[in-house]
């Protein structure tokens, strides 16, 4: 290659620097502006003329006019290969713990770290042989990471046909190794190590093709899974206003979602929750594996105090590393909280090229950015016929919780699932907050489709007879009218319903909300005498201690079989004899 | 020497305009006009040879000739411990007719906290009001917004809370604070003797708007050096949507494309970096963030309450001088509430209910309902929950508000009626 291009800064304003080019720049390129010994990093974002515009991912703080500017010519990039799982990053996937090691307790600026950890070393186990032919994203060799099998591929840029011409004895290996060599139909040899870069904005697609995902991903909400499911591969969002409950919602699924790798980007939002992640996963253990959930996890983090165009990375960050596991035949669930803040870091930058604005002030090309990003969710059939996908579900903190904004309303277009946190019921302490008349999922659930739509019949009248109940009062309601208002009230509280800081209640698999969900059709399906309202209302009271009980109590075991007798003989209380 | 200037070439708002070379974004330099008069301004953005300041003490009387001094670098602070006592303006220089100090200065906005160094809080702020340390409890390195209306006894809840939690230094930071009030905190200060452990920085609302911007920074720069050595450190905020509203003013001076309602596209951000400076170092002191948000016209979802409540911890809602308890949250609460007494949780939950139901049977009440003899309890209950726990005067520790909560459900209902656990009832009903 050529020397490094150069350039030099001609404007400041916040982070955004307008640079005067000497030679040649590239849309996107990382360029890297220097301050004394520090370099910035930064990313061009416009041309115009023999000036470009680069949006700065730390502070532009002592930078001067004429300062010096050198080009990379390499798109923003993440490294990938064994060894990220259980790490923690900044949005530019810098290691967290070992800056906190060599900086200190404050972010310094102008420091990038390896992703990676050079000195590791992996038990390399080769799968292709001298001679075999290979394109990107095929794998040449494997090596343990965790309870995973880490797939080394031919890296995803490698383009046309690879003839292997060595690839290494099974044995252990330094991450930055040559493990094998390569050869194209030109006679191109290429080196392979254990890593690979790629350019985050950028979707891998060394897949056969993109299915339409049917199979839900069990996230052990009952309200989700039930009511409004995710398909593995699919997409959802997760819109509310402060204080409805979006973080421990996406902690909870994060938790107990069975997922292979969870991939958790907390974009924007309040450093406290992501310590709370830091510092609680690596002392839970994942039940499905009994590992710690750490061992799972990637976290990538830009909370809102750090750098703006660095969260607007943090996204991309965090989908790539998604896929690249997706590439091994994993599912990979990323969860980014909050998209919001994302599409303000956009908004920033925006207004600051002085761009024409679209609704409140984001720039006319959210929408798309928004649709982009979702659309690298999918379940994809590898290039030797295994299946892997990536589910990607998204928070949105509207503006005054009105989800009338372009962000809500961008992200409702493409996603698959509406998980809508409502205020009203975040106050009345009924979590998750999720609104079960206003949400919506285009997948598939896991209980059976004609109880689901009598379920959520006997929810939408209930509320109706609520609503009307407020002007008439309930002198003025029927008993019949009574009835379904209570059992909607009783469907709230027992199933909808769920304490996440329980340590069963927590977490409901599959088997046990197709489980209890018949126990609940059946009751709301019977048909009771009551006498009066006063003994419906204790009825349905006492019924729904039972039930909730049964929720606190393990599934099937002693105390949990002893509810459902109780519940049962309850229910024959008052349940209309058959004519 | 540092070159001199004199031309600059624009003056909108308060925003001058001078060209000039060698300059680096964010550097402080000095505007002095003929008279001798001389005020701080800050480069808040270069373009091709111009450099745009904003000037502290506003653009009043600067003529194109004045004089533009640049110093070389940006904002700093002094983090002397020479600081304690004292007042200072919103730019640093002192109020109290001292002499400046300039020991061991600091840069202020500085980067933030690598959260690998933070850890999960875990101490509660005693504040001797029941509404907090019982429903909403405090937590150390928290931030927290107080919401509120114009009018509202909110800087007097401030230096409250200020003089009972036990911290070691108390920082204030006045924007557009009126004298009265800023006297009001030093009095109240030196009345308690916490003034010798307190340091102000105050921009009152006759100072030139601009000024304020700086207050934060100062105030959370000052606090940062201080949580370093092993502090405990409050920090009083009042009020912020001053700050923002000045955030505003310069933006639009600036031709900044606005968001919502004019407010700059950043706000969230820099409303952040501010309120994220609260932490609980590893190793170290902390920063809690107390902060007065004013409602323009009483809306939370006006721009500047509804970005901060994204962005802390929870708020207070002050409301006819009482702390309300339905839209107040503090979301480190559970960090802290389980360790303090077996009944803390119980006494929380309970009570809300039952005030929560209260409200209920007001509003049927009000509509001309039938009130049964539960509806009477809970009426009779309401109103003993707000004289005795909601009044902002009750002024008592936590465990004596426990007791109070007994007291005040076993006067009102009986004991299955509470629907409390049995085991908690045989220890702490009150016996008659």
């Amino acid at each position: 290659m050529s020397e490094t291009k150069t350039g030099h800064i001609t404007g400041i304003n916040s982070n955004l620097l307008t640079v005067e080019f000497d030679t040649s720049v590239e849309q996107n390129e990382v360029a890297y502006a220097l301050l004394g010994d520090l370099k910035l990093k930064a990313e061009v974002i416009r041309v115009r003329g023999k000036k470009a515009d680069l949006q700065v991912f730390e502070s532009t703080e002592g930078l001067k006019e004429g300062d010096k500017v050198e080009f990379t010519g390499d798109l923003l990039s993440v490294e990938l290969g064994p060894g990220l799982l259980a790490q923690v990053y900044d949005g530019l996937q810098n290691p967290l713990n070992e800056l906190a090691e060599k900086a200190g307790f404050f972010l310094k600026r102008g420091i990038y770290l390896d992703p990676l950890e050079d000195s590791s070393t992996w038990d390399f186990t080769p799968i292709a042989k001298v001679g075999d032919k290979v394109h990107a994203g095929d794998r040449l060799g494997s090596v343990p990471e965790g309870i995973f099998t880490h797939y080394i591929m031919l890296p995803f840029a490698f383009r046309g046909t690879w003839e292997v011409v060595k690839i290494v004895p099974a044995g252990t290996y330094r991450l930055r190794e040559c493990i094998a060599v390569v050869r194209n139909e030109n006679g191109v040899e290429r080196e392979v190590t254990m890593t690979q870069k790629w350019p985050v904005k950028v979707p891998i697609s060394c897949y056969k093709e993109k299915l339409l995902p049917t199979e839900s991903i069990t996230t052990q909400q009952r309200i989700i899974d039930t009511f409004f499911p995710v398909a593995q591969g699919g997409t959802f969002c997760t819109p509310g206003p402060f204080g409805a409950g979006k973080t421990v919602l996406q902690h909870a699924i994060s938790q107990h979602a069975e997922a292979d790798i969870v991939i958790v980007a907390a974009c924007g939002e309040r450093a406290g929750e992501v310590v709370e992640i830091l510092r609680e996963y690596p002392e839970l253990t994942d039940p499905r594996t009994g590992q710690s959930l750490m061992s799972r996890s990637v976290i990538i983090c830009n909370t809102s105090s750090m750098p703006v165009a660095a969260r607007e990375a943090s996204v991309y960050t965090a989908v790539t590393i998604a896929e690249y596991y997706r590439q091994m035949g994993l599912n990979c669930l990323l969860l980014a909280d909050s998209t919001s803040r994302w599409a303000q870091a956009l908004r920033e930058m925006s207004g600051r090229l002085e761009e024409i604005p679209g609704e409140e002030a984001f720039p006319a090309y959210l929408e798309s950015r928004i649709a982009g990003f979702y659309e690298r969710a999918g379940l994809v059939v590898l290039n030797d016929g295994s299946k892997g996908s990536v589910t990607i579900g998204g928070s949105v903190s509207p503006a005054g919780g009105n989800f009338e904004e372009p962000v809500t309303q961008a992200t409702l277009k493409v996603v698959g699932a509406f998980l809508g946190l409502s205020r009203e019921r975040s106050s009345a302490r009924r979590f998750p907050a999720i609104h079960p008349l206003d949400s919506w999922s285009k997948y598939k659930s896991i209980v059976d489709a004609k109880k689901l739509a009598e379920a959520r019949n006997i929810l939408r009248r209930g509320h109706e007879v609520d609503q009307m109940m407020k002007v008439v009062g309930e002198e003025g309601t029927n008993i019949d009218d009574f009835v379904l208002y209570l059992k909607s009230e009783f469907l709230d509280f027992v199933y909808l319903q769920q304490n996440t800081f329980d340590e069963v209640d927590a977490a409901t698999s599959q088997e046990r909300q197709i489980y209890m969900f018949d126990h609940i059709s059946s009751i709301l399906a019977q048909k009771f005498v009551f006498d009066d309202k006063e003994q419906a209302r204790r009825y349905f009271l006492e019924l729904r201690l039972i039930l909730t009980d049964m929720n606190y109590a393990p599934f099937k075991e002693e105390e949990f079989k002893v509810l459902e007798q109780k519940m049962n003989e309850k229910i024959s209380e008052r349940a209309e004899k058959d004519a | 020497m540092r070159k001199v200037y004199h031309n600059i070439i624009q003056i909108a708002g308060n925003v001058i305009t001078v060209e000039a070379d060698n300059v680096a974004y964010n550097d402080l330099a000095e505007v002095s006009s003929g008279d001798g008069n001389t005020s701080l301004a800050q480069v808040i953005r270069i373009q091709d040879g111009k450099v745009y300041l904003q000037v502290f003490a506003g653009s009043r009387g600067i003529s194109t000739n004045d004089e533009v001094r640049f110093l070389g670098h940006p904002m700093k602070v002094s983090s002397s411990a020479d600081l304690l006592g004292r007042v200072f303006t919103g730019s640093g220089e002192p109020r109290d007719g001292r002499p400046a100090i300039h020991d061991d200065l600091i840069n202020i906005g500085g980067p933030s906290v690598n959260p690998a160094k933070r850890i999960i809080p875990r101490n509660m702020i005693r504040t001797g009001i029941p509404m907090i340390d019982v429903f909403n409890t405090l937590v150390d390195s928290q931030k927290l917004p107080i919401f509120s209306v114009a009018g509202e006894p909110y800087n007097e809840l401030l230096a409250r809370i200020a003089m009972q939690a036990e911290v070691d230094v108390i920082i204030l930071g006045g924007m557009g604070l009126k004298h009265d009030d800023y006297l009001a905190f030093r009095n109240t200060l030196d009345e308690h003797g916490a003034l010798s452990r307190s340091v102000l920085f105050i921009h009152t609302a006759s100072d030139p708007v601009v000024e304020c911007l700086l207050v934060p920074d100062m105030c959370l720069a000052v606090a940062e050096s201080y949580a370093l050595q092993n502090k405990k450190v409050l920090v009083l905020l009042s009020d912020m949507t001053n700050f923002a509203d000045a955030l505003k003013e310069i933006s639009i001076t600036m031709e900044q494309i606005p968001s919502n309602r004019g407010y700059p596209g950043d706000l969230y951000s820099q409303l952040a970096a501010r309120y994220e400076k609260a932490v609980d170092f590893d190793d170290a002191g902390s920063i809690t963030i107390l902060a007065v948000t004013t409602m323009p016209g009483d809306d939370v979802t006006h721009p500047i309450p509804d970005n901060t409540g994204y962005i802390t911890e929870g708020q207070f809602y002050l409301r006819n001088g009482r702390i309300e308890p339905f839209g107040s949250l503090s979301r480190l609460k559970q960090q802290v509430n389980g360790r303090t007494r077996a009944d803390h949780r119980v006494i929380m939950d309970t009570m809300i209910r039952f005030y929560s139901d209260f409200k209920e049977t007001l509003e049927k009440q009000s509509m001309g309902f039938r009130m049964s003899a539960w509806d009477s309890k809970l009426l009779k209950f309401g109103k003993l929950f707000e004289e005795k726990m909601m009044d902002l005067s009750v002024n008592i520790p936590l465990e004596e508000a426990l007791d109070q909560g007994w007291q005040i459900l076993a006067e009102c209902f009986d004991a299955t009626e509470s629907g409390i656990k049995t085991d908690l009832i045989e220890q702490f009903w009150p016996k008659k």
